[in-house]
């Protein structure tokens, strides 16, 4: 008997879709998020939203759009200088914004997939970063505590997707996407094109296909 | 020689040939154009690649550097996820970065990422470079719009990170810090010592070998 198929069209993700949830979104300046699944997210109304990814791209692409349509409440990311319109809010307060080192973004990330508590890293010592936090010392180096981040759901995009979920990126598309993969309770990915098992050479697999819950081809709207 | 490409025109100097290095965004990616054509560097981009070239063409789906404009590649290039990038970046895999300054000070600290209620875009991927590349050369003019001391005692904007500066160039003057203390080494051409000690507000001592820089015509 082989296990169900993962494969979704966007409108099937709905039931996922809720207020107040949070959502971890790869991509680096839109390059690398699914822009149909933020569509859909749009589409579907939610709001009190918190994301979490790298930036918030610009009003008008990817992930900016969400706050452009205010529907987020809060913000995770290492930069906003972007999109002008997560920094008005946060200087209205309308919404809140972390601000978190980028290295240490991805590796909060990457602990709450993995089991990790967290992180120490010499990032952010001497600054307003390290503000609230435990400081240990090691061998004469100041380390930060960094806590594991989780979502309720990721989405993500990948270049090519196999039938039970393994993924390739391409280039610079790759960036959050894959520590993503690992950190979050549902696990949506867009691709540019499905392929049947097999099709993609195990040793290129970027993301192992058992942590993807939903596939959907890009434009499949 | 402007103040920018006389700028980028000195850091290049400090660049040896195999060094991987990241570049920030603006005066500092010109300088791949003044390296001497016996050096050759790898550049890494944050947003995950070691191999960034100029764009030469039509642009490539999915390749953008860190300002997310479109890039080249040169043969050889590696992509990477984000943990991999910054594990580049903070275990002291990268030879130097350079990135622009708002202010430096004489312990070696930057700020070059917020100025509070005014400009609050984030740190991005700058407080991991600072922290992990071996060399940090702040390129910056000598001073701000309005004729203010950008090289200060202390830092009063909020830091990037906290002593982690090798290096200053300005289209002034190269500062070098030795043994944690700023020292001048060179003057731009045509510029005096008073005229650097008048437009720097930091304690520095001034190198015996101090010299005018060597630029390229």
């Amino acid at each position: 008997m082989s296990a169900p198929s993962k494969r979704m069209t966007h409108a099937d993700l709905r039931p996922k879709l809720k207020d107040g949830m949070s959502i971890m979104f790869g991509g680096f300046l839109a390059v690398g998020t699914p822009l149909g699944i933020v569509q859909e997210i749009l589409d579907a109304g939610i709001k009190d939203l918190t994301i979490i990814g790298n930036d918030t791209a610009t009003p008008d692409i990817g992930i900016g759009r969400l706050i452009a349509a205010r529907r987020v409440k809060k913000v995770i990311a290492s930069h906003i200088g972007t999109n002008a319109e997560t920094g008005r809010q946060m200087i209205a307060g309308e919404i809140e914004v972390e601000l978190v080192p980028q290295g240490t973004l991805a590796e909060r990330i990457r602990c709450g997939g993995s089991g990790l508590g967290g992180v120490l890293t010499p990032t952010g010592v001497g600054t307003i970063v390290e503000e609230g936090k435990t400081k240990l010392s090691f061998d004469g180096v100041e380390y930060l505590v960094e806590r594991g981040l989780r979502a309720d759901l990721a989405i993500l995009k990948a270049h090519i997707a196999d039938e039970k979920g393994n993924l390739v990126y391409r280039r610079a598309a790759r960036n959050f996407n894959p520590l993503m993969a690992l950190a979050a309770d549902f696990v949506a990915v867009e691709a540019d094109s499905i392929v049947a098992a097999g099709e993609i050479e195990p040793d290129l697999v970027m993301t192992p296909g058992v942590l993807v819950d939903a596939l959907i081809l890009s434009g499949e709207c | 020689m402007d103040a920018k490409k006389l700028i980028a025109a000195r850091v290049a100097q400090e660049l040896k040939d195999g060094d991987v290095v990241n570049l920030g965004i603006g005066l500092p990616t010109l300088i791949p154009d003044y390296l001497p054509t016996d050096v050759h560097i790898t550049l890494q981009s944050e947003n995950g690649f070691l191999g960034m070239g100029p764009l030469e063409g039509e642009p490539l789906p999915d390749l953008v550097n860190a300002g997310g404009k479109a890039c080249g590649m040169v043969p050889g290039t590696a992509f990477f996820d984000s943990a991999m990038s910054f594990a580049i970046i903070r275990g002291g895999h990268v030879d130097a970065t350079v990135l622009g300054g708002l202010q430096v000070d004489q312990e070696g600290n930057l700020a070059n990422w917020m100025v509070p209620g005014k400009m609050i875009p984030g740190m991005g991927g700058a407080m991991d470079l600072v922290t992990g590349a071996k060399q940090v050369i702040v390129a910056m003019e000598h001073a701000t719009k309005d004729g203010g001391a950008k090289i200060l005692k202390r830092c009063e904007l909020p830091l990037t990170a906290a002593g982690k500066v090798t290096a200053i160039a300005t289209e002034l003057a190269f500062f070098r810090f030795v043994d944690g203390q700023l020292v001048l080494t060179e003057t731009a051409p045509g510029v005096s010592l008073d005229e650097i000690r008048a437009k720097t507000e930091a304690d520095y001592v001034v190198s015996p070998e101090c010299r005018e820089m060597c630029l390229p015509a």
